[in-house]
């Protein structure tokens, strides 16, 4: 194939962001910050299963400002990956290709990200 | 007539830059519809969760409902992590040496994480 007039891949410098752009590589940053997360998690049930001493450590450590910041990304990253994912479910299904349908979808994934992730930190605070 | 006689499997068996058709890609799907009813449990139970002690957690990691779910949720995010985060390497990583260390050391630890999670829940739970 010769490189002639065929489009190429979005030089990023020149690159105008859209929407669809930010979405799609915003999946991307959140998995991978998502996978480094999971070490919170299995560091969580690990304390957990060496006893309660490790288990309050761990607890006090999600309970502090760190903590809590840490967790209200992983919150919000988990949130944004789960409806964005949804959204390429449907992709993967061969619905919502129609470009108003593309646009609207991305901002139903960003409202329910937002509208989750602050529902659930209401709940949480108040429980706490 | 048929110009090709392969079914329409053997034409994709085998296809792509890792040979292995859509293997990688149905897998990430499986994991990925697994993981929202697991997700949307988990983090539903954990903000019920808010405030109990020790002994408290212990019991509910200990309910066989529970515990089952938690192995779940560990093995199906980690073997969708794992093939999400390879493609990643896949992407920007150029250099071949580097490529490979960097898949080798990512599957590494997704398996010994994701051991440990599920290990971790049976000492809990017994």
């Amino acid at each position: 194939m010769t490189a002639g007039n065929r489009p190429l891949s979005p030089h990023l410098q020149v690159y105008k962001p859209q929407i669809t752009s930010a979405l799609s590589i915003f999946h991307r940053i959140t998995g991978v910050a998502l996978a480094v997360g999971t070490i919170l998690l299995v560091w969580w049930l690990a304390a957990a299963a060496a006893g309660p001493d490790s288990y309050a450590g761990i607890q006090g450590f999600i309970g502090s400002w760190i903590g809590l910041i840490l967790l209200f990304g992983w919150t919000a990253a988990l949130f944004y990956h789960l409806c964005n994912g949804i959204r390429h479910l449907f992709w993967d299904a061969g619905r919502g290709f129609e470009l108003p349908d593309v646009y609207r979808s991305g901002y139903a994934v960003l409202i329910a990200t937002g509208v989750l992730t602050l529902l659930c930190w209401i709940i949480g605070l108040i429980a706490w | 007539m048929a110009s090709n006689l392969k079914s329409p499997l053997g034409q994709v068996r085998y296809l792509g830059s890792a040979r292995d058709g859509t293997h990688h890609w149905w897998l990430q799907r499986l994991t990925a519809v697994a993981l929202i009813p697991l997700v949307v449990w988990f983090v539903i139970s954990v903000i019920a969760m808010v405030g109990a002690d020790y002994l408290a957690f212990q019991a509910w990691v200990a309910s066989p409902l529970t515990a089952t779910l938690l192995i779940l949720l560990v093995v199906a995010t980690f073997y969708h992590a794992s093939l999400g985060v390879q493609v990643v390497i896949e992407d920007y990583v150029h250099h071949g040496a580097a490529k490979f260390a960097l898949l080798l050391l990512l599957k590494g630890l997704c398996f010994l994480l994701g051991l440990l999670g599920v290990v971790s829940v049976l000492l809990i739970a017994v």
